[in-house]
């Protein structure tokens, strides 16, 4: 277990290094300053020059890349007198455009991200295990067609089609959810604000996943329910029901809660049509405005968190399975 | 001897876009108290239809079954083919129990072997939950496994092939039931564990004065245990009888055809193994005369087309030894002597 761990985090931490150089890398080849994206319009070469200086970008690549790596561990001050100022640890950099520390804006939208896909997972879930059940136990009967058609719409309907969709009726022809102008309010502060500025967010993220999630689950009870050991289950006089909710199920269970690990590490990355549409300040967001405007130090944060929150999840899953599954020993 | 099990003119077909498939047709055969009945065939020849069907584990809808399948119960008895679901759920693992071919796959890989045990009995014994633990040790202990107590605690992974099918067997008498349906419960065995089971399961009938249903392909298996055979082709039996008649004077040529691909130690390494020519016929289109026609070297020996043509009855000059063929009795008699004698000298 011990050293399972180990090996698994040696491997996470030098996985990581390899994503951010990489990334790091993409951006200092790209034909254009670093330093002259830092002001705006008005811009001197002088106060570039200042820029260029103040945030490193005269230094050698590799330096830049350490620089940003003990950022990580020690925080980073740019710039001195005066002028001077500090982005403690951990520190992904300093964007210009928002004129903010990394880890400011990233703590600002991670809560976002983290509330819109963990809504949106046990929403999924429930319709979608549930449905896939449903269908499963009714197999080519009116239940099982009805179900398939959720399954054909929620798959070939893009979530801008979708979530535009629920905008126009939900919120402005019939008026259910006002929108939100107040913007996130987190869980803690008001939960019934809270779930009025998410519920259409994460109604319209389920129905993409619930679909996929129904045909899942559908197939995975429907390959247990001929399974051998089920035979055994009902030939001890087991009840048709318990055959079902229990031997049948517990079957199901370990993929599907291997698959939601992966989908949620996914949607932490960023939703970012989701969170476009509904005008959500999280982590797609975020990521989006960065790589259109180039500002590569935001870019780099959220594709490391997006790696590591994936990296992490992966390892959680295998050591989730060897609670799940007998078999496996960790 | 009580009787046990009483099935007679079983049908079981199952409707598929390409037709009905008569898995099983007209199946008939009593087992008694402390006797061994083996239904012998090929794959395919309805033996596991026959022994799902006692079960009642076909499901309405995808099976239709007809003729009637008495299981005695207590002092009363049930037929299986007309009894409600949950009637038959009830006799399930109590009054009539199963082990399977498989002992690999048929015991559930997330849960431990004690609870799986205890299942069974704590669903026929309502309130008795904590007895059912005891009783699976005991079970456990009963079939030879060492240290059941603690083997309990384990899961099927951490078994052998023949430590499993042990467990399936002790599943199977959580509730000591009078019916033991064995469906090839040594095919996925090695030979060493396969007797140890055979032996095992002898001795475990006549403690429990079970009747076992012995479902196989393996004909040596069935000259060891069996007390009465029925040899099914296509979903008929085609020969019925005691086991020494069966084996030493058989009656229909699909039983001499069997017992001549009985592969022999003598037999020299040039020689090739003995089989049956052709395929079975499909369940689907089931041919007008007898199943066996296009196979069966002797149905020169019958009058005319007839075997073509017809369909034979199970008959015989004995109304213990039963055959289905138009050739008559005693020419079979002294053609299949022959032919016994020159392949088992």
């Amino acid at each position: 277990m011990v050293n399972f761990l180990s090996r698994r985090i040696f491997y996470a931490i030098a996985t990581l290094l390899v994503v951010s150089a990489v990334v790091f890398a993409i951006f200092s080849l790209l034909p254009f300053d670093p330093a002259a994206l830092t002001c705006g319009q008005k811009c001197t070469d002088q106060i570039i020059a200042g820029n260029r200086i103040k945030l490193g970008f005269d230094k050698p690549l590799y330096i830049q890349y350490a620089l940003f790596l003990s950022g990580i561990f020690f925080g980073r001050s740019y710039g001195t007198g005066s002028a001077a100022f500090e982005c403690p640890a951990p520190s992904f950099g300093y964007s210009f455009n928002e004129n903010a520390c990394v880890t400011d804006l990233l703590r600002e939208a991670l809560p976002v991200t983290v509330s819109l896909a963990l809504g949106a997972l046990i929403l999924w879930l429930i319709v979608g295990i549930s449905l896939g059940v449903i269908a499963a136990r009714f197999k080519n009967k009116w239940p099982d067609r009805l179900s398939s058609i959720f399954v054909l719409l929620g798959t070939s309907l893009p979530t801008f089609v979708t979530g535009l969709a629920l905008l126009i009726w939900v919120t402005i022809k019939w008026k259910l959810v006002p929108l939100s102008l107040t913007g996130y309010t987190p869980l803690i502060e008001n939960p019934f604000k809270f779930v009025q500025f998410f519920i259409l967010p994460w109604i319209t993220l389920a129905i993409a996943y619930a679909a996929l999630y129904t045909r899942f689950t559908r197939a995975a009870v429907l390959e247990t329910l001929g399974e051998d050991y089920i035979r055994t289950a009902r030939a001890k006089g087991v009840k048709e029901r318990t055959v079902l909710f229990k031997h049948t199920m517990r079957a199901v269970f370990a993929p599907i809660i291997t698959l939601a690990g992966l989908d949620f590490a996914g949607l932490i990355g960023g939703a970012i049509i989701t969170e476009t549409i509904f005008n959500l300040p999280g982590l797609g967001r975020l990521t989006l405005r960065s790589t259109f405007e180039f500002d590569l130090p935001v870019v780099l944060a959220t594709t490391i968190l997006a790696a590591s929150v994936v990296i992490t999840m992966n390892l959680i899953i295998d050591m989730l399975y060897a609670v799940l599954d007998p078999r496996v020993r960790i | 001897m009580a009787e046990l099990l009483k099935i007679e003119n079983l049908h079981v077909a199952f409707p598929t876009d390409d037709g009905l498939v008569r898995a099983v047709d007209g199946v008939s055969f009593t087992l008694n108290e402390g006797e061994t009945v083996a239904i012998v065939g090929e794959s395919g020849s309805g033996k596991t239809v026959t022994g799902l069907s006692v079960m009642g584990l076909h499901k309405r809808g995808s099976a239709q079954v007809s003729g009637s399948i008495n299981l005695k119960d207590g002092d009363r008895s049930l037929d299986i083919v007309t009894a409600s679901d949950e009637e038959i759920r009830l006799l399930r693992g109590r009054a009539v129990a199963m082990i399977f071919q498989d002992p690999m796959s048929s015991l559930h890989p997330y849960y431990r072997i004690g609870n799986q045990l205890a299942e069974g009995y704590a669903l026929h014994n309502p309130g008795k939950k904590k007895e059912g633990l005891k009783r699976a040790i005991e079970m456990l202990d009963l079939v030879g496994i060492a240290e059941p107590a603690e083997r309990a605690n384990e899961y099927p992974h951490q078994f052998s092939g023949g430590m499993r099918q042990r467990v399936m067997i002790a599943m199977a008498l959580m509730n000591s039931p009078r019916v033991l349906i064995a469906d090839e419960p040594t095919t996925a065995l090695d030979v060493t564990v396969q007797a140890q089971i055979l032996i095992l399961l002898a001795k475990l009938q006549k403690e429990f004065n079970m009747g076992i249903l012995l479902i196989t392909h393996d004909l040596g298996v069935v000259a060891q245990v069996a007390d009465k055979v029925s040899v099914m082709y296509a979903g008929r039996i085609v020969e019925q009888g005691s086991a020494d008649d069966v084996f030493y004077k058989p009656k229909a040529p699909y039983t001499l055809g069997l017992l001549k691909s009985v592969p022999r130690i003598t037999t020299h390494g040039s020689e090739r193994l003995k089989a049956i020519p052709g395929q079975p016929p499909s369940l689907i289109n089931l041919p007008t005369g007898c199943a066996f026609t296009d196979r069966c070297e002797f149905a020169s020996h019958a009058a005319g087309d007839i075997c073509a043509t017809k369909r034979p009855e199970l008959l015989g000059t004995y109304p213990a030894h039963l055959s289905r063929c138009h050739v008559l009795e005693s020419t079979r008699d002294s053609l299949f002597v022959k032919e016994l004698k020159e392949v088992r000298s």
